[in-house]
Order: C-alpha cells, then structure tokens, then sequence
C-alpha cells in the first residue's frame, strides 16, 4: 500500500511537471527556441502571485485572473522587443539572451522580494484531502493534476482545431512559405509566447502554494521542466504530461527508498530513457 | 497604351557577396502570362523571390500598381494581391491538404476563389483533403499548391517551376488546367524550364542568363535559334 501510495503521489506530482514542461515544448515546437529563462519565469509567476495576493487579500486561485494576463503581457513583449532578434539558423544567440534573461529575472527578483523564501497561502485547499481506497489524496495535488491535463488538453486542441493552432504549425513548417500566405512570422511568434506563459503562470502560482520558493529556485524548475519534455519527445504534449508524470514517479519512489535520492533517481530516470530513446518515448518532432 | 500592372527596373540582387541579378526590366500588363526561361542559375527563382518580397529590394526596382513592392515584407506583398507557387511546391507538412488550401486563403482578399471553387478545379483534392499533405503524390502537391494560391485571390500569380520533379503526364494535367486559372482576368508569370510548355501558354516570353535579361519577345513569334542563343549565350 506504500509503494501504491508514492506512485499514486508521484503521479499528481507529474501534473506540475508537466505544467513546468507544457510552455517549453510549446515554444520549441513553434520556434525550436530553448528557453533557459523558464524556470524564472514559473517563479516570476509566483512571485507576482505573492504579491496580488497579499496587496489585494485574494486567494491564489483567483489572483491567477491577474497573473496569467500579466505573464501574457509580458511573453508578448519580451518575445516581439528582444528574442525574435534571436532568431535565425544559429541556435546559440537564442540560448545565451535567454541565459541573460535568467539572469536578470532572478536578480531582478532579490532586489524586490528579497531572497527570503515566501510561501502562498491558499488557506484550507493546502491541507485538504480525500479518501479513496486507502489512499488520502491531496485536494491540491488532485486539483494541479487535473489542470494539468485540462491544459495539456486545451493546447492540443488549439493546436489542432483553431486558426491560431494552424497558423502556429504553419509558422513552425516553413516560416519563408508562411509569411507569404500573410501570415507574420513575428507576431505568431509572440502569441506562442504569450501562451506559453499563461500556462507558466498556473505553473508559478501552484508551485507557490504548494512548496516555499525564493529567487534561486528557477534552474531546478527549468531541469524538471526538460527533464519531461524529453522523456516524453519533442514535440508532443500528451508525451510531455507522461514524461512529467514518469519524472514525478521516479522521484517519490526514489524518495521511499531513501529521502535523499528524490531528485537523484528523477535525473536517472531521465538519463536511462534518454540512452534508450534518444528522441524521447512519443517523439513528433525528429530534432 | 495602359500603364502595366507590374513593372520592375533595373532590378538588383544579392545573396551576400554573390550578385544574382544585375539590372532586370521588365513589364507585364493586365491579364498578361508571361514566362521566363533561363538555364539553372540564370536568376529566374530570384527574380520571383524579389517580386514576392521574400527578398528586399532597393526602392524603386519593383512597382506593381503604382505601389513600390520591392522593400515590402512578404506578408505585405500578398496582401496587395500576389500570391507565389513557390519550387518544389512546399507545402506544409503539418497541415492537412485542406488546411493547407485554408491558410492561403487567410489573408482574406475577396475573389471567386474558395475551398468549393478550387476542389472543383482538382477534384483529387477533395478527396484527400482530410490527408496529410505529404501523403499526395508529387502532381497532387503541386495541384495543393496551386490551389493555396489562388484560395488567395490574387490578381497576379507566379509559377515557379511548376513541371520540375513531375512526370510528364502529370505536367500535361496541369498545363491544361492553367488556362481555367489564368482566364478569369488574373495576371501570371511562369517560371519554366520546359521551353514548349512556357511557350504554349504565353503571350510573352523573357530569357535570363547569368542575371541578365538575355532575349524578350512574343512567345509565337520567337525562334528557336534565338531562343538558343539566349539560353546558352553563344554568339
């Protein structure tokens, strides 16, 4: 019933690894751009989270009507003044602004927040549980996995049923052929953004109220991020949520064995399906 | 006599260092198909990328509707009513053939041209349109292409290359096809390599070579001789 437990767990753990994974792949997929300022931002998320909801008193949940917009905003801006400049047929100015970005993100961070770790609070929902079987199953951890799935889910359909969705693999074809069907590479390439960090901002904030954060703990949320996206394929967001929840059963089963091989048996999880498949267990995209 | 609908002068372009046309004029008037032939290298494709704004200009060098095109972006172009059927036929490989017909006729330009009118056109596509579009053989490819081009409505259309990689039955189709494109008022320029086939269905023809507009004149009265002598540049 224990090991049933900590894959149970391990599982809705994968939800929020998959939302760390879900704006990634989806700006890889667009704009084969690897993004190394990700986990910034998931915690620039939190952050703004932090502070609606302690200058205007509302819960996490509901602040997110304001940080998904302002994450939004802000991937739009970001990706039409500073990263589309980077784009081209080198990959490596793409890696090093957003290596810059990072940077900035998480300095910009102690100097307004300082580095003490913060925490949201999302009152009762933090504690809640259910019984099913035996098993008593956090509400929150319920909750994130089901958003996660809700919003795996909802991009594959954007992707693949709307006119955003067909614009934004078009641009991903053959960027030269897509501009001249009208559509402006650039622009698309800023609502790929913006989306990504809508999705980011539900990242931030159920990692805010899930676990203490402070400025520093971006890079591991980008590994884990990665960590999903490749185990589940390029390319492929369903793969992606079952990457996260492969790297999310990794680790609580590691954890049973030994409290210290968490993040350890996570990144040999990784590592062993990497040498496995190269290309991920559902690749789409041949990198 | 009426101005024409695309005039280019003196056109010059650049791949860096590498100097793909040295001052290209040219007209074409309204409802006028005109081709262009040329040996590989010549500057054909260049000339079509310049004109479809998939590559900038200096100003002045391609005016088309009294508008000056040559330093526009290529979504721009399009949406002044050109519209390219770009070699190798490029469709999008992610795309359905019918989403494929859909987003070239996104840019919203008005016309008779619609997914109906266009599957009456290649019936085959009809049929395949839930396909991916790398599933079609290389003549339907080309027929989607065609197709995303006039879902458009443009008023002036260029081929480039359209019989390259087809097999000759299949380039029969397709030129037969043309003249129900082309009638309706709509302007064309085609890039070609088969001489007969670019000669059949035009009123003018250009030769270029090494860059150059090497022979001009009316596709039925050309010589054969000429035309040699254009291509290859013997004297």
């Amino acid at each position: 019933m224990e090991w049933l437990n900590a894959l149970v767990q391990g599982t809705l753990l994968g939800g929020l690894y998959a939302l760390f994974a879900a704006g990634l792949s989806l700006i890889f997929g667009v704009m084969r751009l690897v993004n190394i300022a990700h986990g910034d931002l998931i915690v620039l998320a939190a952050y703004l989270g932090l502070s609606v909801t302690t200058t205007l008193g509302l819960h996490p949940l509901l602040a997110l009507l304001m940080v998904m917009p302002a994450m939004a905003a802000i991937g739009y801006a970001v990706q039409r003044g500073v990263l589309n400049q980077t784009l081209g047929d080198d990959l490596l100015p793409p890696l090093l602004v957003t290596f810059g970005l990072s940077v900035i993100i998480q300095n910009g961070l102690l100097e307004v927040y300082t580095a003490d770790p913060q925490k949201l609070n999302a009152g009762a929902l933090e504690t809640a549980s259910v019984a099913v079987g035996g098993l008593s199953l956090g509400l929150l951890p319920l909750l994130t996995f089901g958003i996660a799935v809700a919003v795996i889910w909802g991009l594959q359909w954007t992707f693949y049923h709307t006119a955003l969705g067909r614009a934004f693999r078009a641009v991903s074809d053959n960027q030269d052929i897509a501009q001249l069907m009208g559509l402006i590479r650039h622009h698309i390439f800023g609502l790929a953004m913006a989306l990504a960090l809508a999705v980011t901002a539900l990242a931030g904030i159920l990692l805010g109220v899930r676990t203490s954060f402070d400025p520093s703990i971006g890079g591991g949320r980008l590994i884990f991020g990665f960590e999903a996206v490749i185990i589940g394929g390029l390319g492929n967001l369903w793969g992606t949520l079952a990457g996260g929840v492969i790297l999310g059963v990794a680790q609580t089963l590691g954890a049973k064995i030994d409290p210290g091989w968490q993040v350890l048996s996570g990144h040999i999880a990784f590592l062993l399906i990497l040498a496995v498949r190269p290309n991920g267990l559902f690749p789409r995209i041949s990198a | 006599m009426p101005d024409p609908v695309l005039s280019i002068t003196g056109l010059k372009a650049h791949y860096g260092d590498f100097q793909a046309l040295y001052g290209i004029d040219l007209s074409l008037m309204q409802g006028e198909v005109l081709a262009i032939i040329g040996a590989n290298g010549a500057g054909k494709t260049t000339l079509l990328r310049s004109i479809s704004g998939m590559m900038h200009n200096g100003p002045g060098q391609i005016t088309y509707r009294n508008q000056d095109i040559g330093g526009m972006r290529a979504d721009q172009v399009a949406k002044t009513g050109i519209a390219l059927v770009p070699e190798g036929r490029q469709l999008f490989p992610s795309l359905s053939v019918e989403e494929n017909l859909i987003i070239g006729g996104q840019i919203g330009r008005k016309g008779s041209w619609n997914l109906g009118s266009v599957y009456k056109l290649f019936p085959i596509l009809k049929e395949r349109r839930a396909l991916p579009s790398t599933s079609l053989s290389g003549g339907q490819q080309q027929m989607a292409a065609i197709g995303r081009a006039l879902m458009a409505n443009p008023e002036l259309i260029l081929f480039d290359e359209i019989s390259l990689g087809l097999a000759p039955i299949i380039i029969k189709d397709i030129y037969d096809a043309l003249p129900g494109i082309i009638g309706k008022g709509m302007s064309a320029v085609i890039v070609e390599q088969d001489i007969s086939k670019a000669l059949s269905v035009s009123a003018s023809v250009y030769c270029l070579q090494e860059g150059r507009v090497s022979l001009k004149g009316a596709s039925d009265t050309v010589s054969r001789e000429d035309i040699s002598r254009a291509y290859f540049g013997i004297e």
